[in-house]
């Protein structure tokens, strides 16, 4: 297989990975802004993380930067598959400070809150495997 | 072509994303149905009444519930059906009615009054009755209010000290009180225009049946309706 075939692979995996956490957090954005419970019935863990102070920044929800997060890891991840190679660089870039912040959120519904949200573990899930696309391709690819 | 695919492709889920997160947000049903107060009730007692409806109903339902007892959230559903299914024509009062039974019932009252101070009761009301079974069980009940409240958008440090005041305290116990003085020993009791229905008719037919016949007397009573 070529570099430039598998490059394509990779990305476009990456970006179809995305494109499922930009729904996700679109939905949840949507859902918040809209003034929505349904989306944790049933799942005292769910309210807890939604309804905490983690769970927005200043009056934004934090599933909203998550869908800007995911779009713009999409954007590059697209470019990088059309071998625009600068997009791969920022690529990495926001995957890196995506894993970040989904360390520390985390962190905090492990030893904060004592509550997980089902919503912010499969995006978690989705990170680590953008992450692990970072680590894994190989920058010549 | 190729060239510019990866603008198109990036254009076209850009706007795709916009535009289900509008229709999504515009198809978001209203899960609250809310009205003015009753026209024949002081002012000081209308502005504290948690009313759901038109504010010139012929009808009003009258419930004194808990939110720790389950056939009240069963009927809360029934009872905004009835609301929307006759509207205008029907509007429903909620009174609080914690029974001593319930261990959380009174805190739950707090939380809907806290977060009707905020304007957000109704939400609070809805939502405590649909995770009842999930706080009741809950070991830090307080917290999951808070975090009910947080998921509500209300500010937590008001809603907080707002749980704890003696202005919700009172309110609560003074519905109670009004309560008691009315007969009612159980939850929920539902009063259509001040007539209670009997428990037996405590189902959607009882119901229907009770708004009907008010209906039918304050039709035959009213000057206007002829």
């Amino acid at each position: 297989m070529t570099a430039s075939r598998s490059r394509t692979i990779i990305f476009t995996i990456a970006a179809v990975l995305s494109l499922v956490g930009l729904a996700e957090s679109t939905y949840l954005t949507v859902q918040f802004l809209s003034g929505e419970t349904v989306v944790c019935a049933g799942s005292t863990g769910c309210f807890e993380v939604l309804g905490s102070k983690y769970a927005r920044i200043g009056s934004f929800p934090v599933a909203g930067f998550g869908a800007l997060a995911y779009f713009c890891v999409f954007t590059f991840a697209i470019f990088t598959a059309f071998g625009y190679r600068r997009a791969r660089t920022f690529f990495s870039l926001t995957v890196c400070a995506m894993f970040v912040s989904t360390v520390w959120l985390l962190y905090v519904q492990a030893f904060l809150l004592h509550a997980f949200c089902r919503y912010c573990l499969f995006s978690a899930a989705i990170i680590f495997f953008l992450t692990g696309i970072v680590v894994a391709s190989r920058p010549n690819d | 072509m190729r060239r510019y695919l990866p603008f198109i492709i990036v254009g076209v889920v850009a706007l795709l994303t916009v535009g289900s997160g509008v229709l999504l947000y515009r198809a978001h049903p209203p899960t609250v149905l809310k009205g003015g107060n009753s026209a024949n009730i002081s002012k000081a007692d209308a502005d504290k009444l948690h009313v759901r409806g038109d504010r010139d109903a012929q009808v009003t339902l009258e419930e004194f519930g808990d939110f720790q007892c389950p056939p009240c959230g069963t009927i809360s559903s029934h009872l905004d059906d009835l609301v929307r299914d006759y509207s205008p024509r029907v509007r429903l009062i909620f009174r609080n009615f914690p029974l001593p039974v319930h261990a959380h019932a009174a805190q739950a009252a707090y939380a809907a009054e806290a977060a009707g101070l905020q304007g957000r009761f109704w939400e609070m009301h809805d939502l405590l009755y649909r995770e009842q079974l999930a706080w009741t069980k809950a070991p830090d009940v307080l917290g999951l209010f808070n975090a009910y409240a947080g998921v509500l958008g209300l500010n937590l440090d008001r809603f907080k000290a707002d749980m704890q005041s003696p202005q919700v305290k009172e309110a609560v116990e003074h519905e109670h009180e009004q309560g008691a003085k009315r007969g009612v020993i159980s939850t929920p009791t539902i009063f259509v225009n001040d007539v209670g229905v009997s428990p037996q008719s405590l189902n959607e037919a009882g119901l229907h049946a009770a708004i009907d016949a008010a209906l039918k007397g304050s039709a035959s009573s009213s000057p206007k309706s002829k």
